[in-house]
């Protein structure tokens, strides 16, 4: 009976402790569902994003470079296809190895290799190496034959820029590299869209149109596991190409250009004096884009940067010279502005006996017997130093100056399109104080008005300003990539409906002129300079009368300079040298400037070569070629004006 | 008295016997079974190989196993109870000369057809053991020294053997089943009170023998970011997978953690990510909700019980079937650390499947033979 009854309170005991122990058991139940809710249902969203994070693993693809084209539709800048050999770090089981295989099948250079070894330690246990970007046919069919032996390596047919002109466009397309950290940081396009090995604009076009041209990229989505081995393609956004560019360059009249300023250093500009198309910006030497796309070798790069006519500077737009007598024009025309003289004014140029006198400095002429009682269009004509020492002392720096800047001489041609583009000067007493901060002499007015001084100018300027005078005297806007929005019927109605609006108050006063706006007083001053240019050209004793063209169609109108690169001095003077005999670095540049054809003006041109000698001997002579053909090529390039037009 | 009961102990007629099993039970275990077949199907990214028939075919033979022993007579049970310990603590000996390593640790005896993990037996044991041990005893004697300390010792000495293998895990579910069945057979509460104290007032002693790999798991639980590629993986894939599966989950053989193999141990301590990873929130709902069934049949029949054995048999099993439930749950959804518990029956494994269907045989020979009263 005991037994009985310890049993029973046994049994008591027992289920008293079983119900406190299923509710515990209860309890933990609850935690463990509230904590499966917390998961599933409160958090859902945020582990769902991790998953995806795990599973989901991107590959980008590089985006397809725009391409550039000029006015014609010649295609300037390419992208062509190239072998290349990516290696897949995952699947590699032994680097030292495959790198090993890779150098003996594709030869490899040593500092290749170590460029190799560099990057790999910049990459993610999962990233793709590019080993080599361009192999040739044989290496690529070689590594095609040995692919079993490589695990990883991988053959591929990708794209790269190529320049089918190679040298002829180079200042003014640019060329590609790899994207910098810097390129990188400038500029948000690329930044978005940036995979490894990206070819980014490092000059030119390429540079300054980088945003348009760059496109973007494409992504690739694929589920991975644990160990980022790639299961299945989920996802493919496509790349996109970049923008393709037109120009408004004429590749036919560019590489003219090239070919005449070939072994020499200088540059040739060409302009439509309407619509401000830059049709040719030659600059020699050149250099091969090509080089730069896949990284360009130690010794080629020597020997661009070792050569002493400097094939890296665009002449064009970062060359800076004395524009030397091609100013003459525009003092002649500032002076009758401002009404300081008149056409008849006459001065008398002695010979290098009887030199201008100016507070005991003398200034010669180049000619050495004089030219006698010059008139002012006789004086553009023949190029005298003497009449034009004369008229800047009595036009004074500061009117000059702002006559000078107004035709575009002073800023910026191409405003920010070219990072390397320079101002240059054109200076004033202002200027010459403020930079300087000394006070202006008469003397150096004196020879500012033969270009020589201060002032400093780049080809391309001169071009704008011979555009401006030769176009009637109104601001154009110059460009070089073609834009619908710049219509020469527009631009021509413009200048009509200026050319009979009264002058206003402020005419000779310095102020911003808007696009197509007259910058002249009184229209006959402009038509007398142009006049004596054709003067200087086509008649006898004009300094460029040798290199004119006796066809009507194909007349045109110049202005020949010399740009003194040192101080001629009166021993130089009594030995007056051939151009053979002086060295070459000591020798005067070459300039000249034109308009054509000359009864209807539609382009103007600049021509530059360093220290070639006088501009009528070494610069004019390739203008009557350019000139030619830049109106042989008229017809075609209205054809084509007129098409882009109606399918705007 | 003592004829009438030998008189009941031998007139069960096969037709009887039938009608005292629980059906029900049987019907929750199969389901769970079919269940973990297709859980296991799904670690192989659905294809019916090694793990999957490996997985059904313990299944069928445990299962058919847990039929036969439902109609060995519990009291059966109730002699060789302390015969059961022993043999598994010479299992458990065995396994220290014998024992089979596999990462790290010593668990198994090769045994032809399978590799047996005598720990696993062991959980079972311990209970049949207590079992018996407190049905002999008088309630008013369960307070003093004598039989306070020989269970302590009877249950110290497997958990000291488990741990050296090591195995963290498997020594808390003995200790934890032990100390269940201590409670139900009335152990006053002030023991309780003391040892907790005394085992937090050791822990920084514990802390100290224990192995660097468990030392790194302990840490790794309080703050799994600590080593997010190392101890904190399993802890962080298991979150995300479990949490990315939502209200319904992602379908079954959809599992991308599991799938890409971002799971660590999915067949094994991780099928329950896997299955919530698959079936979502309302899946694992209905999973323990099969678990809790499972559990109040078993309290149930050890009610309907007679024998003092019986009944503290079963709820002691009951309580040790949730705590390897509850530890296992707890573990992957990141409210306790790593230790290495299987989800009973879930779980890939012969040892434990071994070790649950045996136990469950016991509970349905408890219901069998209910009407036993059992040793005098």
């Amino acid at each position: 009976m005991i037994k009985k009854i310890g049993n029973l309170n046994k049994n008591k005991i027992i289920s008293r402790r079983l119900f406190i122990l299923v509710a515990a058991k209860i309890g933990l139940l609850g935690i463990v569902t509230s904590r499966l809710y917390n998961l599933q249902i409160s958090q859902k969203e945020k582990y769902e994003v991790l998953s995806d994070k795990n599973r989901i693993r991107e590959w980008k693809t590089p985006p397809q470079r725009g391409i550039i084209t000029d006015y014609f539709n010649n295609v300037i800048a390419d992208n062509q296809r190239v072998y290349q050999v990516h290696l897949s770090l995952e699947e590699v089981s032994n680097f030292n190895n495959s790198i090993f295989k890779l150098k003996n099948i594709i030869s490899l250079k040593e500092d290749e290799i170590k460029k190799i070894y560099e990057k790999k330690e910049k990459s993610k246990p999962w990233d793709t190496l590019i080993i080599s970007e361009n192999l040739s046919w044989k290496e690529f069919s070689k590594l095609n034959l040995y692919l079993h032996e490589l695990d990883g390596a991988k053959p591929v047919l990708s794209t790269s820029r190529y320049y089918p002109y190679s040298n002829d466009l180079v200042h003014v397309v640019g060329y590609v590299g790899d994207a910098t950290t810097q390129d990188i940081q400038n500029k948000k396009k690329i930044e978005e869209n940036f995979v490894p090995g990206l070819k980014v604009g490092k000059i030119g076009i390429e540079n300054s149109k980088d945003t348009d041209l760059i496109g973007n990229h494409g992504i690739k989505r694929y589920e991975v596991n644990a160990s980022g081995k790639k299961i299945s393609e989920i996802s493919y956004n496509k790349e996109t190409q970049g923008e393709n560019l037109r120009t408004t360059i004429d590749l036919e009249i560019q590489q003219l250009a090239q070919e005449l300023l070939k072994n020499q250093a200088g540059s040739i500009c060409v302009m439509d004096i309407y619509t401000g198309e830059v049709i040719t910006m030659a600059s020699s030497p050149t250099y091969d884009p090509n080089k730069f796309t896949h990284g360009i070798s130690t010794e080629d790069w020597n020997e661009i940067k070792n050569n002493k006519l400097r094939p890296l500077l665009n002449k064009s737009l970062a060359g800076l010279y004395s524009p030397g007598s091609t100013i003459k024009p525009l003092v002649a025309l500032a002076a009758l502005e401002y009404g300081i003289i008149d056409t008849k004014f006459k001065v008398n140029c002695k010979g290098h006996d009887h030199p201008y006198e100016l507070y005991g400095e003398r200034y010669h002429c180049w000619k050495k017997n004089g030219h006698g009682w010059m008139s002012m269009r006789n004086a553009i004509k023949q190029s005298c130093d003497i009449y034009f020492y004369e008229v800047a002392r009595l036009l004074g720096v500061d009117k000059l100056s702002l006559i000078a800047k107004r035709y575009g001489l002073g800023s910026k041609v191409l405003e920010d399109f070219f990072s390397e583009e320079k101002k240059g000067i054109v200076p004033s007493t202002k200027w010459k104080k403020q930079v300087l901060e000394q006070s202006w002499y008469l003397g150096e007015t004196v020879i500012t008005g033969i270009g020589q001084g201060y002032i400093q100018t780049t080809p391309l300027q001169l071009c704008l300003m011979t555009a401006q005078l030769a176009n009637g005297g109104y601001k154009i806007k110059p460009n070089l990539i073609y834009d619908k929005e710049i219509d020469l019927d527009i631009i021509k109605s413009k200048i009509e409906s200026e050319k009979n609006k009264s002058v206003s108050q402020n005419i000779l006063k310095d102020h911003e002129f808007k696009y197509y706006e007259r910058l002249y007083r009184n229209p006959k001053n402009l038509k007398f300079v142009l006049d004596a240019m054709y003067g200087s050209t086509n008649e006898q004793f004009g300094t460029s009368f040798r290199s004119r063209h006796k066809e009507d169609k194909y007349k045109f109108a110049g202005k020949t300079g010399t740009s003194q690169v040192k101080r001629i001095t009166d021993q130089d003077r009594e030995l007056d040298l051939n151009l053979e005999e002086i060295e070459y670095k000591s020798r005067d540049h070459a300039l000249f400037i034109a308009f054509a054809p000359y009864d209807k003006p539609r382009y103007s041109l600049s021509v530059l070569i360093e220290h070639g000698g006088s501009g009528s001997k070494a610069a004019a002579p390739l203008a009557n070629k350019l000139i030619k053909k830049i109106l042989d090529r008229h017809e075609l390039r209205e054809k084509i004006r007129k098409d882009l037009k109606n399918i705007a | 008295m003592i004829l009438s009961t030998s008189l009941n102990s031998t007139s069960y007629s096969f037709i009887d016997k039938l009608k005292a099993v629980d059906y029900f039970l049987i019907i929750i275990v199969a389901i769970i079974g079919s269940m973990s077949v297709f859980s296991i199907y799904s670690t192989e990214s659905g294809n019916f190989s090694f793990y999957t028939k490996n997985h059904l075919t313990r299944f069928l033979v445990f299962f058919f196993m847990f039929l036969v022993v439902s109609f060995v007579r519990v009291s059966f049970w109730y002699k060789q109870a302390y015969i059961f310990y022993i043999l598994g603590i010479l299992l458990l000996l065995l396994v220290i000369f014998f024992g089979i390593s596999a990462s790290g640790s010593k668990r198994w005896i090769n045994f032809f057809i399978m590799n047996l993990q005598p720990s696993e037996l062991m959980k079972i044991a311990i209970i049949v053991c207590f079992a018996r041990y407190y049905h002999r005893i008088q309630s008013s004697d369960i307070q003093s020294y004598k039989y306070l300390l020989q269970p302590i010792i009877l249950l110290l000495i497997p958990c000291y053997l488990v741990i050296t293998q090591p195995d963290l895990g498997t020594a808390i579910l003995i200790a934890g089943s032990g100390l269940a069945i201590i409670w139900l057979a009335g152990l006053n509460l002030k023991y309780f009170i003391y040892s907790g104290l005394i085992l937090l007032v050791s822990l920084p002693f514990v802390i100290s023998i224990l192995k660097p790999y468990q030392k790194s798991r302990i840490l790794t639980f309080f703050n799994p970011d600590r080593d997010p590629l190392g101890a904190g993986y399993q802890i962080i894939q298991s979150k995300i997978a479990i949490g990315s599966g939502g209200l319904l989950g992602k379908g079954f053989l959809q599992g991308t953690q599991s799938y890409l193999e971002f799971l660590p141990e999915k067949h094994t301590d991780f099928i329950f990510t896997l299955f919530s990873e698959e079936f979502g929130f309302v899946g694992s709902m209905v999973l323990i909700l099969l678990y809790a069934l499972l559990i109040y049949r078993i309290i149930r029949i050890g009610f309907s019980s007679r024998s003092f054995f019986a009944k503290l048999y079963c709820f002691g099993f009951a309580s040790a079937l949730f705590l390897y439930i509850f530890v296992n749950i707890a573990m992957v959804v990141g409210l306790l650390p790593i230790v290495g518990a299987p989800l009973p029956i879930m779980s890939y494994g012969g040892s434990s499947m071994l070790s649950i269907m045996l136990g469950l045989g016991i509970v349905m020979s408890c219901k069998i033979y209910s009407r036993d009263p059992i040793g005098n």
